[in-house]
């Protein structure tokens, strides 16, 4: 009955969900006239219900799972009744079927909580993005009714189920779609601002910050999303690296480029009145990257250790929403862009100037990352089979990525609407001087590449430049969100200090050692004390004891697994990995060769850790900014 | 500056880098493009010896052989059609063992032979070559 019950939500949803389109068509042509208070009322009620009967069809999907309902096909698919519950709530979005019910979802509740939390907004505008958010949910609930039911039982129903790919049996895995798809839908918010606006002839600084809190809250979740998946795909598959520029890491990460670049343009629209077409262009794009990186996800036709669903008929689907939203906001820019007024100038050495290069450098790196991503397939279609990797995306992306973060040095340090170079050069002396030490120790001294030296120096400068703002501030009357700035640039700094540090520093070794022996990498000396079979729930693995001593510390005993899971059958390697203050021991072990000798790959990684924590505090910057400005939001509403 | 003005910098601004992007990622695709091969492709042709490719097919049964620092190996890739030795040093995957599919990235020396810095296996035993560059783990080298 459950399985019935959520697909009657999932209709009564759909059901609402054109409702609603109507009900905006009325409420905006109400606020022409000056009437419509009644419709907009009826209109808001319609959203909160669609957000919540979509949350009842996840939430009955999800009781599903933990139920074991082997008469489900995607219980029994991605499902088995041995399963710890963490991993039977998790198999709900762990597969194509639920992880499209999740998205919308999450679309649905978004536009239930602009109906519900939205009070400045004009009448019109907020009508027209309700409606906008609903006609992009009755598309991807066509899908899910079309194209990937999630609800479909089986008869007659198996005894137990196939099990979920031990792959993704990891705690922190389990709350990564999630993470990133809030992320991900969020921006759908920002887009249907976009079209209600352009719609309603709106765009100005109160569509902005209307629009703000939104993008913030979408961007923070990609940031956490993006993170974690980072340190998953670190510590779970085994090769030692945080970033494989794979199309599902490039999938997350071009939603997060776009939002940044949004983030920075909305302050302008907001603060100064300026960059009106662009914030609307970039609205619209951040949230197609977002349906672009499902498409290119969840249609199977790019090939990763992450993409579940191989269905051409699906890719087809997607591709035709695709299609219809991204087209139908992109002409409708077309055709609305000129009645946007021109918004307030300013000159190009001012805090605008430097927003603008910063969407500038943000756009370039976006549209490399893009062209890099889809260019295999565009090929692919041509008949010529290539793959692009992370060298490409090296020679093209990071340099760009350089050059930003020196943008991002500067540009807090500079007035709105006008400054002087000579003033900025002042207060660039301290970050410069730091920064440049830093690049010559770490240059001539450390050795290292002059690319990997070049990106510590410019992290060391702009972690100077970025505290700068709270100088000869009074740092309790400074509003929250100049911290949140504060403590989101002093991230994008460490996590970049890490990366290069990562990258010039890191000593990896690769051996094949009996018990007893030892192999020496970075500072550590490491011993194969013992190598036997461990058992766990649902697998079996071999297991190495390994000692890691170096000078002055105590030494660490590590063990690095290769488990092999019956059900479905596969083999992952679970690293051992040592976090010291300086850096992490990471350490494998691979196959024996029958004689006694086992592979090890040990990876001495200084200061790696920094990759994370600096993510963790750019989303804790965000995080700041957002509750600053909703409580700001606050009290301007009950001055009014 | 004239609003006019401040338009038309921004709109070239924003035309320069659409262009930069797309100058920068085509320069770098022109080097580091992975193009696929089979051994069948390679045969009787000149072999693409200045470029990272890739090569698939299948490791041919009883070809494996692994060398006595216990770390590399060197087997035959077959499609049917040619056979290709290659060289790799490093930790296969999983997935790699003889008689199943497998992608190895790398480059091709003049005597014929193939050496890899990336051995990536593909999950499915009904390997076909065309859909070489189908599901798969990579696995990294020492070089990198």
């Amino acid at each position: 009955m459950i399985a019935e019950a959520g697909l009657a939500a999932l209709w009564l949803a759909t059901g609402f969900a054109l409702m609603q389109v109507m009900l905006a068509w009325g409420a905006a042509k109400g606020a022409v006239q000056g009437t419509g208070e009644v419709v907009l009322k009826a209109l808001r009620r319609v959203a909160i219900l669609q957000g919540l009967l979509a949350l009842t069809a996840f939430g009955l999907l999800i009781a599903l799972f933990v139920q074991s309902d082997m008469s489900v096909k995607l219980v029994v698919e991605n499902s088995h009744s041995m399963k710890p519950l963490i991993y039977k709530i998790a198999g709900a979005w762990g597969n194509h079927e639920g992880s499209m019910l999740l998205w919308v979802t999450v679309l649905a509740s978004a536009g239930a909580g602009v109906a519900l939390f939205e009070k400045r907004l004009p009448q019109g505008t907020l009508a027209a993005t309700l409606g906008a958010q609903a006609a992009i949910a009755i598309g991807f609930y066509a899908f899910l009714a079309f194209a990937s039911n999630p609800f479909v039982r089986v008869s007659p129903a198996p005894l137990d189920g196939r099990g979920l790919n031990p792959l993704l049996q990891d705690p922190g895995l389990a709350f990564h779609p999630p993470t990133l798809y809030l992320g991900y839908v969020g921006l759908s918010v920002a887009f249907s601002f976009a079209v209600g606006a352009l719609l309603m002839r709106d765009v100005g600084p109160a569509f902005a910050r209307a629009m703000r809190p939104w993008v913030l809250g979408a961007w923070i979740f990609l940031t956490i999303g993006i993170t974690a998946g980072s340190y998953w795909a670190y510590y779970e598959l085994g090769w030692g690296g945080w970033w494989f520029w794979d199309p599902v890491e490039n999938a997350s990460l071009m939603p997060w480029l776009a939002a940044t670049a949004l983030l920075h343009s909305v302050t302008v629209l907001a603060t100064r009145d300026g960059l009106r077409a662009w914030t609307v262009m970039l609205a619209v794009v951040a949230f197609s990257m977002s349906m672009i990186g499902t498409f290119l996800v969840r249609s199977g036709i790019l090939v990763s250790v992450h993409a579940f669903a191989v269905d051409p008929t699906r890719g087809g689907f997607i591709l035709a929403l695709l299609g219809i939203y991204i087209g139908g906001a992109l002409a409708l820019f077309g055709a609305r862009i000129g009645t946007v007024k021109q918004g307030a100038t300013f000159e190009l050495v001012s805090r605008e100037g430097a927003l603008v290069l910063n969407n500038l450098l943000l756009t370039v790196i976006l549209g490399v990352v893009f062209i890099g991503t889809l260019y295999p397939l565009v090929a692919q279609a041509a008949g010529v089979q290539l793959s692009i990797g992370a060298p490409f995306f090296e020679k093209s992306a990071v340099p760009v990525g350089l050059a930003l973060v020196a943008a991002t040095a500067c540009g807090p340090l500079l007035k709105w609407r006008r400054d002087q170079w000579n003033t900025l050069f002042g207060k660039l002396l301290a970050p410069v001087g730091v920064g440049g030490i830093a690049f010559a120790l770490v240059f001539a001294l450390g050795g290292a590449r002059w690319m990997p030296a070049l990106a510590l120096g410019l992290a060391a400068g702009l972690a100077v430049a970025s505290v700068l703002p709270l100088v000869r501030r009074n740092l309790r009357r400074t509003p929250l969100h100049i911290y949140g700035m504060v403590v989101a640039h002093l991230g994008i700094a460490v996590s970049i200090a890490g990366m290069a540090a990562d990258s010039a520093f890191k000593t990896e070794r690769l051996a094949a050692i009996s018990v007893g022996q030892n192999v020496t990498v970075g500072p550590y000396r490491v011993e194969l004390l013992e190598v036997r079979p461990v058992v766990g729930d649902n697998w079996s693995a071999v297991e190495a004891h390994l000692k890691a001593s170096r000078t002055g510390d105590e030494p660490l005993d590590l063990f690095p697994q290769q488990r092999f899971f019956a059900n479905p059958p596969t083999n992952t390697n679970e690293a051992a990995i040592a976090t010291l203050f300086d850096g992490q021991l990471y350490t494998v072990i691979g196959q024996g060769d029958g004689q006694g000798r086992w592979q090890l790959r040990l990876w001495w990684k200084p200061f790696v850790t920094l990759i994370w924590l600096g993510g963790a505090l750019i989303a804790l910057g965000g995080l700041l900014a957002l509750v600053g400005r909703v409580r700001r939001e606050r009290r301007a509403e009950t001055e009014e | 500056m004239k609003p006019k003005h401040q338009r038309l910098v921004l709109a070239l601004l924003a035309l320069g880098a659409i262009l930069g992007a797309s100058a920068l990622a085509m320069s770098a695709l022109k080097d580091q493009a992975a193009f696929f091969y089979a051994p069948g492709d390679v045969r009787g042709k000149p072999l693409p010896l200045d470029r990272h490719v890739r090569l698939g097919g299948m490791v041919e049964k009883g070809s494996l052989v692994r060398a006595a620092d216990g770390v590399s190996i060197r087997f035959v890739v077959t499609d049917g059609a040619a056979k290709v030795p290659v060289a790799f040093r490093g930790v296969t995957p999983d997935l790699f063992k003889e008689g199943a599919g497998v992608v190895a990235e790398g480059q091709f020396q003049s005597d014929g032979s193939f050496v890899a810095d990336n051995i990536l296996a593909k999950h499915d035993e009904r390997y076909m070559p065309p859909q070489a560059a189908g599901n798969m783990h990579e696995t990294k080298t020492l070089e990198q």
